[in-house]
């Protein structure tokens, strides 16, 4: 419904402000343009869309995203000590990490749902600290190629449009590494009260 | 030669010898991969019909300058180019949303511009944190979410942040 309210606000908006400064004709225009650009995004799109994630499924038949989840489960151990207890928990944790690291968003989320729910078993409806750090992960963006990002630069007319991975993985880290750091600390803060 | 430039032949063929090497038929997995890829399109495309007209009829009757001028001093402040405002505020409550907004800004100001990269890598490197909660704890049952909306919002403007911090350092903020 968010979204119900976004869209209705903008299109008001626009009407409004298209009357107050007498650029309406602008404005209906703009409407059937933006139409029309969606469909020519989303066609000059597509050829590089796909060619990633069949570049992706490749490195995920070829087990690479089992390697990446053997590889992150020190650190999540250390991450969620008490949910990677349990060898299941820490199975789909760590294949959720993969997953989004390799910007398999349909396979990460599912992962990353069995391992809430096993996280959240017992507690009465109140998320745990390390469920908390859980869904932070997962809202806080570790993606290594974005894909759908390069193929929406390339329509738009950009020659090389990877070359903003190393800018995309320094935010990223930082983003990741504020996200942890504000969940521990308001974990700490709430105990100490 | 451009060094981006090698890396894609370089991915393509290393991905495949190592996956032949592993008796993988890298061929049909990569067709359905990009299988999948039609699907994802397939969803995204009618999302971004609603959102590019909505996000057009925005700009051009001046109110997204009017909302990123209120905006302003306080990313000014941040670091962050006030043109992004629509960006940051549409990012974590929807995914095409942001899509459309940051596509609308490459083309307005160019993909190699300053705005262009910013609004690139503020996609890449943050999620749609509402969505993802709400999914999360929604089929988990959790209905006391204590500090994970703050943490992950925390998360959000440190990547929107780090992301003009990021492109002024790999690319200054000409072009």
């Amino acid at each position: 419904m968010t979204m119900a309210w976004v869209w209705t606000g903008m299109v008001t908006l626009s009407l409004l402000f298209g009357l107050a400064t007498g650029n309406l004709d602008a404005v209906a225009n703009a409407a059937l343009e933006g139409a029309r650009s969606a469909v020519e995004l989303g066609v000059s799109m597509a050829g590089i869309l796909c060619l990633w994630s069949g570049v992706m499924e490749v490195m995920n038949a070829c087990g690479l995203s089992a390697g990446l989840a053997r590889l992150f489960r020190p650190i999540l151990r250390r991450l969620l000590p008490n949910a990677c207890r349990d060898t299941e928990t820490l199975a789909a944790v760590s294949a959720n990490v993969s997953a989004n690291l390799l910007g398999l968003g349909n396979a990460a989320t599912p992962l990353g749902i069995r391992a809430a729910r096993r996280m959240a078993r017992g507690c009465g409806g109140v998320a745990s600290d390390e469920l908390c750090l859980l869904v932070v992960l997962n809202t806080a963006s570790i993606q290594l190629l974005p894909a759908t990002i390069a193929s929406v630069r390339a329509a738009a007319g950009c020659r090389t449009p990877f070359d903003i991975l190393p800018a995309v993985w320094l935010a990223s880290a930082l983003s990741v590494t504020a996200g942890l750091a504000a969940a521990w600390l308001l974990s700490r803060g709430r105990k100490e009260r | 030669m451009n060094l981006s430039s090698l890396v894609i032949p370089v991915l393509l063929s290393a991905v495949a010898v190592y996956g032949l090497g592993k008796r993988v038929d890298v061929y049909a997995a990569l067709t359905h991969g990009a299988e999948e890829g039609l699907t994802v399109l397939l969803r995204i495309v009618p999302a971004l019909v609603g959102l590019l007209t909505a996000v057009s009829m925005f700009r051009a009757s001046g109110a997204m300058e009017w909302l990123s001028g209120l905006f302003a001093p306080a990313l000014e402040l941040l670091g962050i180019p006030p043109e992004t405002a629509p960006l940051l505020l549409v990012r974590p409550v929807s995914g095409n949303g942001a899509l459309a907004v940051a596509s609308d800004l490459m083309a307005s100001h160019g993909p190699d511009s300053y705005v262009g990269r910013v609004a690139a890598v503020m996609l890449g490197s943050t999620e749609t944190t509402f969505y993802t909660i709400a999914v999360y704890f929604g089929s988990a049952g959790i209905t006391k979410t204590r500090h994970t909306v703050p943490a992950a919002l925390a998360a959000d403007l440190t990547g929107f942040a780090a992301a003009a911090l990021a492109v002024r350092l790999f690319f200054g903020t000409g072009g």
